[in-house]
Formats: structure tokens, sequence, C-alpha cells
């Protein structure tokens, strides 16, 4: 494990990583190999995969849609019983009406030609999370959200 | 992104030689897919079962490569991985394409 993934004396695991996708994987392979000592099932491990990937693309995308120089992305993870709790920072642009976007589900009985490409990130990070909270602090972005786990292996 | 491409009867496999489609190289997969599916055939198998994770650019992009395709051709998926598969149903995009739990099952269909 790298030095951008470390618990601390509080077992928040921390990790950076700046606004490119690539980056996105290694923040991912950090925090999943940071929360070994938690035995993280395997449908866990996919479902922390899962929003991780969505929250993690939404700040490139968006808060640091103008970038032209590397921002930073913060992701602190404490497990706790049953459940993580994340908090993902970013020093991009604010999210617009400073609201969590609800996620709608699509409506897939369309013609073929006009099916959704897109826009399935929120309604993923929604579905598998609770408590989606979003406020600036400090000039900064923040997510904050639990991650229920202890899954048996069926999507919710 | 490494795809490749096999015949079988009337019907094109293409396997995706890498582990996840994200939004690194969704565009990529995109463009390859393009590139693949030029020789016409109306039945195509896209080989998932290297591929152990596909966030929502990776979704959209299998989603653009059937509508590349157009209406008379198709494109079935085969041996998705467990969290794949979690993104398929939890957008509910299972049931726009058919679906095979493995690439046996696809060919023998």
């Amino acid at each position: 494990m790298s030095d951008a993934a470390r618990a601390t004396e509080d077992d928040v695991l921390r990790v950076e990583i700046v606004n490119d996708f690539i980056e996105v994987r290694t923040a991912i392979e950090q925090v999943l190999s940071g929360l070994s000592p938690a035995n993280l099932s395997e449908e866990d491990a996919g479902t922390v995969q899962i929003v991780l990937a969505e929250v993690l693309n939404n700040v490139i995308e968006h808060a640091y849609a103008d970038s032209t120089e590397h921002g930073p992305i913060e992701i602190e993870c404490r497990a706790c019983p049953d459940e993580l709790e994340l908090r993902v920072l970013d020093q991009g642009l604010p999210m617009p009406d400073a609201q969590v976007p609800m996620g709608k589900s699509h409506d897939l009985d369309v013609d073929l030609m006009h099916l959704p490409e897109g826009g399935f990130g929120w309604f993923m990070i929604q579905n598998l999370t609770r408590d989606v909270k979003y406020f600036r602090s400090g000039g900064r972005n923040v997510l904050q959200f639990w991650l229920p786990t202890g899954a048996s292996g069926k999507v919710a | 992104m490494d795809l490749s491409t096999e015949i079988e009867g009337a019907r094109q496999i293409i396997t995706v030689n890498d582990s996840r489609i994200d939004a690194a190289v969704a565009l990529e997969f995109k463009e390859k897919m393009r590139e693949e599916t030029e020789s016409g055939h109306d039945y195509v198998i896209l080989n998932l079962e290297q591929v152990q994770f596909v966030d929502s650019s990776g979704l959209g992009a299998i989603v653009a490569s059937m509508k590349m395709l157009g209406k008379g051709r198709k494109l079935a998926l085969a041996g998705m991985t467990p969290t794949v598969d979690k993104v398929f149903r939890l957008t509910r995009m299972d049931s726009v394409f058919p679906i095979y739990a493995s690439l046996d099952e696809a060919v023998a269909a």
C-alpha cells in the first residue's frame, strides 16, 4: 500500500488522487486494500467500487469541468459495524443549487435509438447508499454518505 | 482497450481482453467496437467474461455500441461477472440486451 492510503489513529482511511479518470482506478484499489481488515464480502466490495467510481467520475466531470490544472480529490473512509462512512472532498466548482441530484430511473421502453447512454451515476449512488449530504467547507465540496455492508448477494 | 474478434458461422464474437470498461477507456471502447463491427455481422456477441467492472460511462459505451449496430442487427452480452451484472440490473439495462451467463451459452443459443 502506498503512503496515500493509510489508516490513521482515528481509523479513518485517507486516499488522495488528482482529477484524472485513470486515478479513479487507483483510488478504488487503495480504498479496497485499506479496507481489507473489514473483510468485506465480494458483493460489498463491488458496491464500493460502483459508488466510488460514480462519485469520483462526477467530481472530475462536473466539479473540475473547467479545470486545466490537476485538482485534488480526497477520500475518507471509516468502517463501522454494517456500514462504511465515506467522505469525498474536492476543490472544484460547487454543485448546482447546492443540491445532491436524486438520480432518476430512465424509461427504457423506448425506441433503440432513444435509449439513454448516460445519467445512470446518481441513480446508482442513491440506490446503493443512504443519507447522502453535500455541503461546502473551507472552500471545498464535501460529499458525505453511508454505504451499508453485509450484503447477501441481492440487489436491493 | 484490447478487443478480439472470432467468427462463429453467422455470428461475430467480440471478446474484451481487459478487466475494466470505465470512464478512462469508454471512448476508446466505443471506437474499437465501431471498427470491430464494421464487418457487418447481424448478430454480435460481446464476451465480458474477463471484465470485472463497468461504470456508468462503460455502460453508456455498451449501449452506444448497440445503437451503432442499428435496428437490423443484434448485440448480445455474455459472461457478465457479478459486479458488472449488478450495474446492469440496477439501471435495468439488463432488460434491453439479450444476456447469456457464459459465452458457451450465448453461442449455443
